[in-house]
């Protein structure tokens, strides 16, 4: 990856409005050069609006788009140095292969030798060397969407768009396309911007990634910061599984913070929040952060007093219900008082699902850099 | 219980079954057997054309020589040929224009569109009749312009059929498509060219059939508006049925049906049977 930190995309207070409904509302955002971007976030947030104002298929309302320095607000799509993948691929199901993905250079007046030539190096980049003279219609859906990448990639563009790349494939190819993308952008260099709902997706393939909810950017980060560090309640929800649980702020020094949770008890953080004493804050605890004990505490309370003072970081409950999932175990514990806490658990041995059932009472336990303060 | 039926049939295997079998037969019967009479008394060495009295070729000659039978013909191929050019056209765009935009009142337009398929042909003949009346239509104009006014009151009945069938077609049209070409550096009239207009052939082929046949066979509307230099085959024919039913005009039709068949032979073969299958 080129370590140049040069913003390539600007986004500068752009808003998307369709009548009364606002699809995009006032995002600025920089998308820097050779980075993997990804666009996060449920269906209807306005991450696919955000991505057609990129290509030029949607103007902005208001706001700017910058890219690589020119302002892009009265650039038709054809002229605009950036190419897009389709959700439906949209292969021209009437010409084959090569036509296909050497249509932009016909169209540009590339000569017909050089066109043979890129086309046929652009194919083999996605690994479908050979396929020259195939139609669409005798291609796998996997098939067809390499040829949509090839016949974006063959146009040497400054930054690649992609609209939900994985959703129409299956889980295998969508595990093994994702290495590829990853791979291939690392080989051509090319800004990639994708769209996505899949968390998985985002956080596998992704430099930074933006979450997008109702318009708005929840947070822009690593993936590792977006699920360590969740700047609030929707991004803690949004990405991965997670416990939320409401509490006042009883202590914030910058060392060590701690938070009274009617439903959870006293946490304890290694680490200050900066919030204001007192106030409703809420608790982010992911299920694989948490330890689960055999019904008797002793084990439990020694465990959680190694960082944390007495009576912190310890709840307990009863098991209502287990998934088994192979690699863990998933349980739904019933608090002391009433709420429900997701515990996950590694299957580190082949009996280690027969530690727990069904209405055993349990004990758990987590650590004081687990919990993530969230205040909004 | 066998007859001849080696595996016992299963219940969607409908084309195995006697009484299906028959059905069918019957039907083409039905459809055409009147065709098959008047191609075979064609060959009829008779006048009066009722009884079988020997094979001859000599009305096929005598309707070639019939100048005006001949005028007739080649007045409704150039007639039918360029009401399908001009309804393509206008049938394509009036499809596009209300599959892409949407504008005030586009209800309406789009009803008012189909209004030449729904009126009653004698209607619109009659209305015709008075309008290039009104308008003092010239008639003696030189060939082939004398068949203007035929020529228009053809386009008006046969681009509805050639937009609705284009509309139908353009239905499934994927619009990214478009897009990915545009996003590729196409501009609107190469998008167009490139991508939609391939996707809308299969369309405009069958729109086109339609219209050629619809514009060739029409009797009711032509009757009003032709003038007596500017007859067509079916008007002709007409005529010379009211005074006697020759092998004459059994010769000139089949001439007609086999003319037909063989440019719809010749559209199919160039689109391929599946492309017109999948307008509808």
């Amino acid at each position: 990856m080129t370590e140049t930190k040069q913003p390539i995309i600007q986004i500068r207070n752009v808003s998307k409005r369709f009548g009364k409904v606002t699809a995009v509302d006032n995002i600025s955002l920089d998308i820097l050069a050779g980075e993997f971007f990804v666009l996060l976030g449920p269906s209807g947030c306005g991450k696919t609006t955000l991505l057609r104002m990129i290509a030029g298929f949607e103007m902005p309302t208001e706001g700017q788009i910058i890219i690589d320095g020119q302002d892009m607000s009265l650039v038709p799509p054809n002229k605009r140095p950036v190419n897009m993948v389709f959700q439906s691929y949209a292969v021209f199901p009437h010409m084959n292969v090569m036509d296909n993905v050497g249509y932009g250079l016909r169209i540009a007046g590339v000569a017909k030798g050089e066109i043979r030539d890129r086309v046929t190096e652009a194919l083999e980049l996605v690994k479908l060397g050979g396929f020259e003279d195939r139609m669409p219609d005798q291609m796998s859906g996997g098939q067809r969407q390499r040829v949509a990448l090839a016949r974006s990639l063959v146009m040497r563009p400054k930054v690649l768009l992609l609209d939900e790349p994985l959703s129409a494939l299956d889980a295998k190819l969508r595990a093994q396309m994702q290495f590829e993308l990853s791979d291939l952008q690392d080989k051509v260099g090319i800004t990639f911007v994708t769209v996505t709902h899949d968390q998985d997706e985002a956080l596998s393939m992704a430099s930074r990634v933006a979450v997008i909810n109702k318009g708005e950017v929840a947070q822009l980060a690593a993936p590792s910061d977006l699920y360590e560090y969740p700047a609030n309640r929707f991004v803690a929800d949004f990405v991965g599984s997670v416990n939320i649980f409401e509490g006042k702020l009883t202590l914030d020094e910058p060392d060590k913070a701690a938070v009274d949770c009617p439903g959870l008890g006293k946490v304890y953080l290694n680490h200050g929040v900066t919030g204001p004493h007192g106030a409703d804050v809420w608790v982010a605890l992911r299920p694989e952060k948490i330890y689960l004990h055999v019904p008797g505490e002793g084990k439990a309370i020694r465990a959680a007093a190694q960082d944390a003072p007495d009576g912190h970081n310890l709840a307990r409950g009863t098991i209502k219900g287990m998934s088994y999932l192979g690699d863990i175990t998933l349980y739904e514990i019933q608090l002391e008082g009433g709420q429900m806490i997701r515990v996950s658990r590694p299957n580190l041995s082949r009996h280690d699902q027969e530690d727990f059932t069904w209405d055993d009472k349990v004990s758990m336990h987590w650590r004081a850099d687990s919990p993530v303060v969230l205040l909004s | 219980m066998a007859f001849f039926r080696s595996a016992p049939i299963a219940p969607l295997e409908y084309t195995r079954k006697f009484w299906m079998r028959g059905w069918v037969a019957l039907t083409m019967l039905f459809l055409y057997a009147p065709l098959l009479v008047l191609m075979i008394f064609s060959f009829n060495d008779s006048k009066r054309n009722v009884v079988w009295k020997g094979f001859t070729l000599k009305y096929y000659e005598k309707a070639l020589n019939n100048d005006s039978l001949v005028e007739a013909l080649v007045n409704s191929l150039t007639i039918a040929f360029l009401a399908t050019i001009i309804s393509l056209v206008i049938g394509a765009l009036a499809a596009v224009m209300l599959w892409r935009f949407r504008f005030p009142f586009k209800g309406l337009v789009e009803g008012t569109m189909s209004l030449p398929i729904i009126v009653p042909e004698i209607c619109l003949g009659v209305a015709f009749l008075i309008f290039f009346a009104k308008v003092e239509w010239p008639t003696d104009l030189v060939w082939p312009l004398n068949l203007s006014a035929i020529t228009i009151a053809h386009i008006t009945f046969c681009f509805p059929f050639v937009a609705m069938v284009v509309r139908a077609r353009l239905a499934s049209f994927n619009k990214e498509e478009e897009e990915a070409a545009k996003d590729l550096g196409a501009t609107e009239w190469q998008a167009f060219r490139d991508v939609l207009l391939p996707h809308i052939k299969p369309g405009l082929v069958a729109g086109a059939l339609l219209a050629f046949t619809l514009s060739l066979d029409d009797f009711v509307i032509t009757f009003f508006t032709s003038g007596p230099d500017t007859i067509t085959f079916p008007v002709k024919v007409y005529s010379m049925v009211r005074f006697s039913v020759t092998p004459e005009v059994n010769a000139a039709s089949t001439l007609l049906i086999l003319l037909t068949v063989v440019l719809t032979f010749i559209a199919l073969k160039l689109q391929g049977v599946k492309g017109i299958a999948e307008t509808h």
